[in-house]
């Protein structure tokens, strides 16, 4: 166990449950990265420009990150065409489920929501068993 | 303030997420690689986000009200539906063969990475395309219902 994958983690964790709080101390809102994307892409709700300003602290954010310390970005090991298909899924996959990891993995746990359990477990599992077999059935049959 | 407030919590998220290392796509691939190379890294990033948030969310939530709105804004619907299901089947597919979810690979449009943006663009149609569907799935029941 290093910094790397015990404490930093954990602070993150915590900054990450800080926000969602937060959010939802403010202005009562769940901090789903997914439906707040779907939300400002498909604009039908009217219900305030929040999203607009999430999203622009996410991006700031970013931008901090990439300043002051670059080496948190990694790339994707997966090809490009691979990235698009799993792009496609994340997208239809979340919109469709209603929630990503921390629609339903930080906020829906935290309430206590069963929904978010049942999507969670689930989600955790095709993943799983997505990547064992991307990482061992497919690259042992090379 | 309010707006300020909302910015606030986007920053923190977005550094929240850089702090715990889940920028790598590498690292969440390594902690679905349960049989294999296993990174524990998102069991804590989870843990500690779950741990901090079953706290937190009940203390607000027994407030009157958000503090800059007139009430909290909480998803209505409690049926685990094949939508849910079939929803959260697919976001893990996509997930496990990228180890990218949204809200890293927003954080990392910064890089104007090229695989990146193909994510990002794919992502939003992806959204577009969910939601298609959802209304089918909406329609059908609507239909059965008859």
């Amino acid at each position: 166990m290093t910094l790397a994958n015990g404490l930093y983690p954990l602070i993150g964790g915590l900054l990450i449950g800080s926000a969602a709080t937060l959010l939802l101390w403010s202005i009562g809102r769940i901090a789903g990265i997914s439906n707040i994307l779907a939300g400002v892409l498909h604009q039908s709700s009217g219900d305030g420009i929040w999203r607009w300003y999430f999203l622009a602290g996410l991006f700031f954010g970013g931008i901090c990150l990439r300043l002051l310390q670059p080496e948190v970005f990694g790339p994707s090991p997966t090809s490009t065409g691979l990235l698009a298909l799993a792009g496609l899924l994340v997208g239809c996959g979340s919109s469709l489920g209603n929630g990503c990891t921390s629609g339903h993995g930080v906020c829906g746990l935290s309430r206590k929501s069963l929904r978010s359990l049942v999507a969670t477990l689930v989600f955790m599992f095709t993943a799983m068993v997505t990547v064992y077999f991307t990482q061992h059935v497919l690259a042992a049959s090379q | 303030m309010k707006n300020l407030s909302v910015f606030f919590c986007g920053w923190l998220f977005a550094i929240g997420l850089g702090v715990s290392g889940m920028t790598q796509p590498i690292k969440i691939i390594r902690f679905l690689d349960i049989t294999g190379n296993f990174d524990p890294s998102l069991l804590f990033v989870m843990g500690g986000a779950v741990m901090l948030g079953l706290f937190s969310f009940a203390w607000v939530l027994r407030q009157q009200q958000p503090k800059f709105d007139e009430r909290f804004h909480l998803p209505s619907v409690t049926k685990i539906d094949g939508k849910l299901v079939l929803g959260a089947a697919l976001f893990g597919i996509g997930w496990g063969l990228s180890g990218f979810c949204p809200g890293p690979a927003l954080v990392s449009a910064i890089t104007l990475s090229f695989p990146v943006a193909v994510f990002l663009g794919f992502l939003v149609l992806g959204l577009a395309l969910g939601r298609w569907l959802g209304h089918k799935f909406n329609q059908q029941d609507e239909e059965q219902n008859d």
